[in-house]
């Protein structure tokens, strides 16, 4: 009796966690005479991927990709680039920094993103960074910097010194053992932050909704909020088609570090 | 004689502090600056600034004399009855979000922890959200929401324009929230559920306790500390909302869903009232640090 009553709320949860994501999958799948049917069905009577290929023709869409990829690319490479090395400092020489590095990560959680915003969109704008992809790459990368340093700082240090130690003892300099002891060990943690990094300037809104006003350099997410213009239901297919390729990076990220989720990262991250 | 020979040789002092700072410390410092750059430049001094743009008239144009008003924006904000609408709706929406999620998770999180068959397609189902763009997100349930070819009326058999409804658009957008926000609570909460001892039911069922007892006095005050932290993060998340909802309502119906940070986005880059919006994002940031104040000490005595 029990266990039937906890399989009908286990399914309960799973219909509504999942009945949002079917639904677009299957008006991803749908032609345009199906959507406008008086009766919506759940499963497409004649699935079709013209939707996908009907997105991948849009102009501003491809472009759209083609430049948030570029954005994420640069500000991912630009802020593991830049964290590493603090990171290293962070793990190595313990004390006020790290304690003050700490405490911005908690002060950047709590303060409403518009206190930061408005002077950082006067301050662009005085750079004449409005409007232009590296202003963009610059914002993301200094957002992503707090949790990015956090990551990598834990991977230095599950490095033991004495590995260091033991190349100086063997006559190293202290940058050819980093580069030679230390770097290899971190690869992993450097492509996880990698990707993290990825992940959050590929999926940003906020900032890019307030920085490119002008359609003609707007990334992705930005072109699929304007996409659905006045014709609606027409253009429904393509657009669910095309949020679903969105989706696909950061799909893959997680398939990647699920492990990690459920047992290191989250069960560290909880306990302070 | 040997005392006076050795004192001069001794030229290698490898932690010595001749003047100022050591070579270790500059070192460090020669580390982090690529990091701390950016952090200063681009969030630490927009933060100081914004708060003084926030005693300021600044106007988010060019050209346009700034001068320092002291406390005009928050007189004129106290006494903003559009103020007051959007910060209760905020309320509204932070406290039955986080309260929702929490409940829901919580439940999730129980069936994850026993041993039932298909497990595994809700674990996977409760991360999914997560990996979602929020954009992607408010874009699927303006799908499930669309009046005409949604499939909400077509199960309910109604037809409401669900998010153009003054009275239905903000429940509709807090089941987007809870729906949005409710994996990283699964998955926290799951966490500490896992790491409460076993030797604990153990002796609570040997006592003869019930399992709702045992729920409510092994596993909820273990859970406890969990609770306190994952609570008041989803609240913190919740009130600074913006991306999710302006894709869903922009705001509307007549301004029925338009949260605080929707209402400071509006001032700041529509109107273009640089130092009204800051002020209204400082009080913000009291009132949210105030709550959070309130709240975790109400936690810390209880549990003394």
């Amino acid at each position: 009796m029990r266990r039937a009553s906890q399989y009908a709320a286990l399914a309960a949860y799973i219909v509504f966690l999942a009945f949002p994501l079917v639904w677009l999958l299957s008006t991803a799948l749908k032609t345009p005479q199906e959507m406008a049917l008086a009766d919506p069905t759940w499963i497409p009577r004649e699935p079709t991927l013209a939707n996908f290929t009907d997105a991948f023709g849009e102009q501003d869409l491809v472009g759209a990709a083609v430049r948030s990829l570029g954005v994420a690319l640069a500000s991912s490479v630009i802020t593991v680039l830049i964290s590493l090395p603090a990171a290293y400092a962070m793990a190595r020489y313990r004390g006020l920094v790290n304690r003050i590095a700490i405490g911005w990560v908690l002060v950047s959680q709590v303060f409403p993103f518009i206190l930061i915003i408005i002077p950082l969109f006067m301050i662009l704008r005085d750079l004449e960074l409005v409007n232009t992809l590296p202003g963009l790459v610059v914002v993301h990368v200094t957002f992503t910097l707090p949790f990015a340093l956090w990551m990598l700082q834990g991977y230095v240090r599950a490095v033991p010194p004495e590995l260091e130690e033991a190349a100086a003892v063997d006559g190293a300099t202290r940058l050819r053992s980093i580069v030679k002891v230390v770097a290899p060990l971190l690869a992993p943690g450097v492509v996880a932050t990698l990707l993290f990094a990825f992940i959050s300037s590929w999926n940003e809104f906020m900032f890019a909704l307030v920085i490119l006003q002008n359609p003609d350099v707007m990334t992705l997410p930005l072109t699929l909020v304007r996409f659905t213009g006045p014709e609606g239901v027409a253009r429904l297919g393509p657009l669910a088609a095309a949020s679903l390729m969105a989706t696909i990076p950061s799909l893959i990220f997680f398939a990647i570090i699920q492990r990690r989720l459920k047992s290191g990262l989250m069960a560290g991250a909880v306990k302070g | 004689m040997t005392a006076t020979a050795t004192r001069p040789a001794r030229p290698r002092r490898p932690h010595a502090r001749p003047k100022g700072i050591s070579r270790r410390t500059r070192e460090m410092w020669l580390l982090m600056l690529p990091a701390l750059v950016p952090v200063l430049l681009f969030s630490v001094g927009p933060l100081l600034y914004g708060i003084g743009l926030a005693f300021t008239d600044a106007r988010n144009t060019r050209n346009h004399e700034t001068s320092f008003v002291g406390f005009e924006n928050l007189v004129e904000l106290l006494s903003a009855a559009d103020f007051w609408s959007s910060f209760r709706i905020g309320m509204i929406w932070a406290v039955s979000v986080t309260v929702l999620q929490f409940v829901a998770a919580l439940g999730l999180a129980l069936l994850l922890n026993e041993n039932l068959r298909f497990r595994g397609v809700a674990r996977v189902l409760a991360v999914v959200p997560w990996a979602m763009p929020p954009v992607v997100i408010g874009l699927m349930w303006r799908l499930v929401y669309h009046p005409d070819a949604g499939i909400l009326n077509s199960l309910l058999g109604t037809e409401i324009n669900w998010l153009a409804d003054f009275s239905l658009a903000l429940p509709a957008i807090i089941v987007v929230g809870v729906w949005t926000g409710m994996p990283q609570t699964t998955v926290v909460l799951l966490a500490g559920l896992q790491g409460i001892p076993k030797e604990l039911y153990e002796a609570g069922e040997v006592d003869g306790a019930s399992r709702w007892r045992r729920f409510w006095n092994i596993t909820l005050p273990q859970l406890r500390p969990v609770i306190v932290a994952i609570t008041s993060l989803d609240f913190v998340w919740n009130i600074n909302q913006f991306g999710l909802v302006y894709v869903l309502t922009q705001g509307g119906p007549g301004g029925q869903t338009r949260l605080p940070m929707l209402f400071a986005y509006e001032e700041a880059f529509r109107y273009r009232f640089a130092g009204y919006a800051s002020m209204l994002g400082l009080a913000m940031a009291i009132v949210v640090l105030a709550v959070l104040g309130l709240y975790l000490w109400r936690q810390m005595r209880e549990t003394r």
